[in-house]
């Protein structure tokens, strides 16, 4: 088999605020264009990983290199490279939906011509042309959604970070936003994403769950499924929740 | 005391968006009732106005014998309210959190805690911690003892589990059930539809309007036509490859499996789906029928008139 490239890699990442241990020697890699499911409970350190993943927080201490570069001396050259999308903010709610391409596309340094040919191709695929100027908060969440992905991907990232992406949002929605993940992963774009969706789980390339602060285990849903006698993901993710405690 | 809800001809807009279209609908007393549908549905508009938050432009709800509009002070002292978006002050330490509500309500917590034992019992250990430090989960077992300190007979949940991992989610369903036993009346909202085959009866909302009222069982059994779940080694291309398939209705990513849903003769189509994917090179194909979700319910009612 080929061996295939790597686009990002953890070596003994660990985070500390004060005395709590909110990442505790995370050592992993994600392959180019994979699909990355990364899973835990609340609060076992999820968003705390993917925060210095993408350079707005500083480890305590270990390697993280991300498209190649080390995060911790060039956070600033990481950030060109990854799109990141999270649940709470994503897009600004008193801007129209041009608006939020514009500033995106902006801060990603595209041109004016470049950010409204991608603009013109999202929202012919969203089937969204004729709410170019409506405000955001004026669009239902799973719009809200499939919008916030497109724009984090308007700069052609290396690798798109997606925190809990479909919380909330309805199953067509959810399952049409897959299908969107897929498109991207097929073009070569690597996805790392966390869900609270088991099934969505079974959609990952692979799958890495966290626990308190640690990686508890890190294979393909199948192997997983195997390893762990368990029906579906639900299961695999009860047992090693439930193991810990 | 165990209280009934009576919504009749409930309407509201919001300028051009009419947000509830005549909702007519009877909760019984120490029902678990579930509303199902997508954002924007009308759940949340339902629920403020059926804690008094808001104002219906026509119609009524009442509860027992309560008005929401006339009595709204009563409906206050019986009516436990969990929003979406966090109830809690997140400067404040979970005791203090817990002690507000109690003030706001002028109750003694020490009188209620037996109720709120349960719930509360959980995240007890870290009653001197902020409620913006605690996990997901703790934080909805905080808004759940704030939303019960009083005592009410009705408890209305916008999207608890919204959000929260899926351990914690089965532990919260573990406390409604015990709330429940305890004579509460208790409308909650949800995205999720495993959660509502937990409820005794679920409505399934979209655009304002009740699609359905039934039992979990009975929104199962009245699914028209038959589910095969497809599974091959290769799963991602699969949807695109059954999307049309002669004598489909509807495919869909179903976790590790498709479902499809055809009204012909499963049999006959399961041979037929399992030749035509062998011609285009899959493996390890097994094809099998199997009983709808709610999921699948849920999906078939949902789906977009044609174009």
């Amino acid at each position: 088999m080929k061996t295939r490239d790597t686009v990002i890699e953890v070596k003994d990442l660990v985070k500390k605020f004060g005395h709590f241990v909110a990442n505790d020697h995370l050592t992993f890699h994600v392959y180019k264009g994979e699909i990355l499911g990364f899973l835990g409970a609340n609060g076992a350190g999820k968003t705390t990983a993917i925060k210095i993943l993408i350079g707005l927080s500083k480890p305590t201490s270990g390697k993280v290199k991300v498209a190649g570069i080390d995060v911790n001396k060039n956070p600033e050259k990481v950030k060109r490279r990854i799109g990141y999308m999270s649940q709470r903010f994503s897009l600004y709610d008193d801007m129209t939906v041009k608006e939020n391409f514009r500033f995106y596309g902006g801060v990603y340094g595209l041109s004016r011509k470049q950010i409204r040919e991608r603009m013109r191709f999202y929202l012919k695929k969203l089937e969204m042309e004729s709410y170019e100027d409506m405000l955001l908060r004026n669009i239902p969440l799973g719009w809200k959604q499939k919008l916030a992905f497109s724009v984090a991907n308007i700069h052609s990232p290396d690798i798109i970070f997606l925190d809990e992406p479909t919380g909330g949002v309805d199953p067509i929605t959810r399952r049409q936003f897959w299908e969107m993940i897929y498109e991207v992963s097929d073009s070569g774009t690597t996805v790392f994403v966390t869900t609270h969706y088991m099934d969505e789980a079974e959609y990952c390339e692979r799958v890495c769950i966290m626990s308190e602060g640690k990686i508890e285990a890190m294979d393909t849903p199948e192997a997983l499924k195997e390893e762990y006698n368990a029906k579906n993901m639900n299961e695999v993710f009860i047992k090693i929740a439930r193991n810990v405690e | 005391m165990s209280i009934p809800v009576k919504i009749e001809n409930l309407e509201k807009s919001y300028e051009k968006v009419k947000a509830l279209k005549n909702i007519n609908l009877e909760i019984r007393p120490n029902e678990l009732f579930g509303f199902i549908g997508p954002d924007g549905s009308g759940k949340t508009t339902l629920f403020r106005i059926l804690t008094t938050l808001i104002l219906p432009d026509k119609g009524t709800i009442r509860l027992g014998n309560y008005d929401v509009v006339k009595d709204f002070k009563k409906i206050r002292k019986i009516t436990g309210y969990m929003p979406g978006r966090f109830s809690l002050y997140m400067d404040l330490t979970v005791e203090e959190n817990l002690m507000f509500y109690a003030r706001i309500f002028k109750v003694d917590i020490k009188e209620n805690y037996e109720l709120i034992e349960d719930v509360y019992s959980h995240i007890a250990p870290f009653r001197n911690r902020r409620a913006g430090d605690l996990s997901g989960g703790m934080k909805q077992k905080l808004a759940l003892s704030c939303a019960l300190i009083h005592k009410p007979d009705l408890l209305v949940l916008d999207e608890p589990t919204t959000g929260v991992d899926a351990v914690s989610r089965k532990e919260f369903w573990e406390l409604l059930k015990k709330m429940q036993q305890r004579g509460i009346t208790i409308l909650v909202s949800t995205p999720y539809m495993d959660e509502a085959a937990l409820c005794d009866r679920v409505a399934l909302m979209q655009t304002g309007r009740l699609m359905s009222v039934e039992k979990p069982q009975n929104i199962v059994n009245s699914f028209s036509g038959n589910i095969l779940t497809v599974k091959v080694t290769r799963m991602h291309p699969l949807l695109d490859e059954l999307t049309g398939f002669d004598g489909t209705d509807r495919v869909y990513r179903f976790g590790d499996t498709i479902h499809l849903t055809t009204r012909r003769n499963p049999e006959e189509m399961k041979e037929r789906i399992y030749h035509h994917l062998t011609e285009k090179g899959y493996q390890n194909i097994v094809v099998t029928q199997a009983e709808p979700v709610i999921e699948d319910c849920f999906l078939a009612l949902m789906e977009p008139p044609e174009k």
